[in-house]
């Protein structure tokens, strides 16, 4: 049996709202918030990236982990799209931050917005086959929307960070699946600054058909219907389309709205599906089944059946919880301010 | 800055490593060769607590060129829960209600980047202990 | 020990200097310094520069400086104390004479602040802080001072009112400076109304950017009075450090360098504050003046600010301040600054003061305090007319 021992996010504190962005470029706010079902979204400062969002992200995970010493973490793996260095890898600073080093295996991943689910795919191969004791997967962003951009309205930060052991499981991963194909709905080429997208062709021949595949595969795999699952986390995009693709399949608001937090946090891309797990685990009971299915745009999604055990009761205050750090001590900032903790402005340098 | 100079400083700026004479007890962040109290030479190594309280602040207005993006920034030296005290600027806060006495936590920022091609450095900040 | 006396001074006009290098910015000062004292050799020479080689791309500079004063050959040397570094010069020079070393030895200071831009300056000024733990958190001078000015508010409740006192005061008696870098009179507010730098310290508590030199003659009383100068004694020198990191400090509230450079420059002398008369003290932020003369002595700990706004350091004062308008309005090149202080002891204590800021009884002893950095190191001189 694998699965999660220790899970933790964390989301900057800023945020900027629609009205903001819109006011900018001319566009029709209300329209804007309807049509992405979208308010706002979190705004990283200039002092924080994929990695210190990580770190602190890992160090709640391993408040919840308990007793797993750092040392006895064999891999780290992150997935991100704004990895801070074109070359050189994020993992090892958080391996080093956290005191996990020099054993441990590390990579960093990237698959648009599913790279963080993929890190905590691999991490549970790993640990399931016995070459690592302990794994740590973390989804992270800091991503970028080009100014104007329908992207940049939703393109937000934060990071998910989950321990996967074999032992003292708050959660078993019951099983998992993948579904992929070649679609180039979101790209960006080397030395861009922006990522550029193909429009409406990223809704149904990528993110509906890939997460409906994944879901519809995942839940054919272990002989489960959607009312079987107490919760279910899509990929967010935006605020619309998870609540779209699980009425397609099948599933109720209720199962979804723990787990949906775009409309105040914005897509964290890579931490969007991996922060709705720990919010789904931060008032999940012990029993609760839950479901989860990622989207990387290029494109492909990960599928997880997750049962949560009772070691969940005692854990889950350790850290603080994932809707705390997405409602509460938050501070609104202008676009002017955005721009330059963004480094939109061009300086001299 | 060049990478070495910032690597020799890790266990320090990542995880808050300092060091505790064997003798007096006496705990030294950075580490250091001989106890400033008991002049013993022998150190254990501990790790400092992420919590204290501010003890002095400033909001820096005119900011170094490493800096200018972050300004205003408020720098701060904190008490931490066991007595040490360190210098480190105070993020996430309305720098026109930071107070003497504030509780702080100590969180992983990036500290300066070496413009567009150096490499990064990482290290602690103190933000408002707010939960 | 030998009696050493002050025989000699020599400045020019403080400022930004464009058309001066940092060799015409010492030598101009140290002949005159040397005309002045009516010598006609040194046996040596000890300059203090805080950082040649940040700001002018210079180093070596006991044997550039001696070649260009027209004195290639002798021993001549750099000696460094951050922004004691002047102070640090004038001890060295004054050992050198009081050992029997050398009789005749100049004692200089230069600093030449402006073939930098301000962040250049910045940069190399804030090498004289702890580089690892203060500089690379963002720490920058000023948010050194301000962080020791709102400790010392919230212990002692010293106001924005006591800072400013001192900005006042020191343009006031700069104003009457012949050679300050501004020599103008300022206004409350136009103190508080001040550019913000580092809160709570606005530009007007901040001590400028500045090119400039000063020298000053050392040599035995003896051949002093061969000179038929007037014998102005070295009776105490004192030197001290601290850690150069705000948070190493037990208290920084008080300057633990300036309180034992201070006891030592006293035990030398044999005397106590109460028989000092007026004092120069490192002024770089308007803050370091009160918690200056606190750790002096001169006003009890917490009571320097109030003592500063009821004029108590002010010309007319019971115990004269910066009488040359301090660091604030003469300037402060950091190398310099140090040896700039002599030189206002020596004419007040000869009475000659320029443009009446000559304190009305002519002095009789006073001293000088001279720092470097967040106050890491001090060096406390005490003059005496014998
Ligand atoms: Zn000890």
């Amino acid at each position: 049996m694998v699965g999660i021992v220790g899970y933790g996010a964390h989301i900057p504190r800023h945020r900027i709202k629609v009205e903001e962005i819109a006011k900018v470029w001319g566009a029709d706010a209300p329209s804007y918030k309807k049509g992405l079902m979208l308010t706002q979204k979190s705004v990283p400062s200039p002092d924080t990236d994929t990695i210190t969002l990580s770190v602190t992200a890992a160090r709640n995970a391993l408040l919840r982990a308990g007793k797993v010493n750092p040392v006895e973490i064999g891999a780290i793996y992150i997935g991100s799209e704004s990895h801070p260095y074109a070359v050189k890898p994020s993992g090892t600073v958080v391996a080093e931050a956290i005191g996990a080093t020099p054993e441990i295996h590390c990579a960093d991943f990237e698959f648009a917005c599913k790279a963080g689910s993929e890190a905590m795919f691999v991490c549970l191969g790993l640990v399931k086959s016995g070459y690592v004791k302990y794994a740590l997967a973390i989804g992270a962003d800091t991503s970028q929307g080009a100014p104007g951009d329908a992207l940049e309205y939703s393109a937000s930060a934060g990071a998910a960070a989950f321990i996967m052991g074999s032992d003292n499981l708050l959660a078993e991963a019951v099983d998992t699946y993948a579904y992929m194909t070649d679609t180039p709905d979101f790209w960006r080429r080397e030395y861009q600054f922006y990522p550029q997208h193909g429009g409406r062709f990223t809704g149904e021949p990528a993110y509906f058909k890939h997460v409906t595949g994944c879901a519809e595969g995942m839940m054919k795999k272990v002989g489960m219907k959607p009312s079987d699952f107490n919760y279910v986390v899509f990929h967010q995009p935006n605020g619309k389309f998870p609540m779209r693709v699980g009425k397609m399949l099948g599933f109720k608001k209720e199962q979804i709205e723990p787990g949906w937090l775009t409309p105040r946090l914005g897509n964290t891309y890579s931490g969007s599906s991996p922060i709705g797990l720990t919010a789904t685990l931060d008032i999940a009971k012990p029993g609760d089944m839950i479901l989860m299915v990622s989207y990387g745009s290029g494109a492909g999604s990960d599928g997880f059946v997750w049962k949560v055990t009772d070691r969940i009761n005692e854990v889950r205050d350790k850290a603080v919880r994932t809707t705390k750090l997405l409602d509460e001590n938050i501070t609104f900032v202008d676009y002017g301010t955005y721009a330059k903790f963004r480094h939109k402005i061009r300086k001299n340098d | 800055m060049f990478p070495a100079r910032a690597h020799r400083e890790y266990p320090h700026r990542y995880r808050l490593e300092a060091g505790q004479c064997k003798k007096c007890g006496k705990v030294v962040f950075p580490r250091r060769l001989i106890c400033p109290v008991c002049g013993h030479r022998e150190f254990g190594k501990v790790i400092l607590p992420d919590t204290g309280k501010l003890v002095s602040y400033s909001v820096i207005r005119v900011a170094p060129s490493q800096f200018t993006d972050e300004a205003p920034y408020a720098i701060g030296i904190a008490e931490l829960t066991n007595g040490v005290k360190l210098m480190a600027q105070v993020a996430d806060c309305d720098v026109d209600n930071i107070k003497v006495g504030m509780d702080i936590r100590i969180e992983f920022r990036r500290i300066q980047t070496d413009g567009h091609h150096g490499v990064l450095s990482y290290g602690y900040k103190f933000v408002p202990k707010w939960y | 020990m030998r009696d050493v006396a002050v025989v000699g001074v020599g400045l020019h006009k403080w400022g930004e200097l464009w058309d001066k290098s940092l060799r015409d910015v010492f030598v101009e000062p140290a002949l005159a310094a040397i005309d002045n004292a009516g010598v006609d050799h040194i046996d040596s020479m000890v300059v203090g520069c805080m950082s040649g080689g940040l700001f002018a791309g210079q180093e070596h500079l006991g044997s550039l400086l001696a070649d260009y004063l027209g004195q290639a050959g002798i021993p001549a040397s750099r000696v460094e104390s951050a922004c004691a570094s002047g102070g640090l010069a004038f001890r060295t020079a004054f050992m050198e004479v009081a050992s029997g070393m050398s009789d005749i030895v100049l004692a200089g200071g230069v600093e030449k602040m402006t073939d930098v831009s301000g962040d250049g300056a910045t940069y190399a000024l804030a090498t004289a802080a702890d580089q690892e733990y203060e500089v690379f958190n963002g720490a920058t001078f000023p948010g050194l001072y301000a962080l020791m000015a709102v400790a010392h508010m919230h212990k002692y409740g010293t106001t924005r009112d006591m800072l400013t006192a001192v900005a006042v005061k020191n343009h006031n008696n700069g104003s009457m400076n012949p050679y300050a870098q501004y020599p103008f009179k300022t206004t409350k507010q136009e103190v508080e109304e001040s550019v913000m730098v580092a809160s709570p310290l606005r530009i007007m508590d901040c001590s400028p950017i500045t090119d400039g030199g000063a020298a000053v003659i050392l040599t035995t009383v003896d051949i002093a009075k061969k000179l038929k100068k007037p014998i102005i004694k070295v009776i105490g020198s004192g030197h001290a450090t601290d850690s150069i990191a705000l948070h190493s400090r037990e208290d920084m509230t008080t300057l633990r360098a300036t309180t034992l450079a201070a006891e030592r420059a006293f035990k030398m002398a044999g005397k106590t504050i109460k028989d000092i008369e007026f004092a120069e003290v490192h002024d770089c932020f308007t803050i370091a003046e009160i918690v200056v003369t606190e750790s002096l002595g001169i006003f009890p700990a917490g009571k320097g600010g109030e003592a500063a706004l009821r004029g108590e350091t002010g010309l007319d004062g019971k115990f004269p301040i910066n009488t040359s308008g301090g660091l604030k309005s003469k300037g402060h090149p950091v190398g310099a600054t140090g040896i700039g202080q002599i030189i206002e002891l020596v004419k007040q204590l000869s009475g000659v003061a320029e443009n009446g800021r000559q304190l009305k009884k002519t002095p009789k002893i006073g001293l000088a305090q001279n720092m470097g950095g967040s106050g890491g190191s001090t060096l406390v001189h005490i003059l005496e007319v014998i």
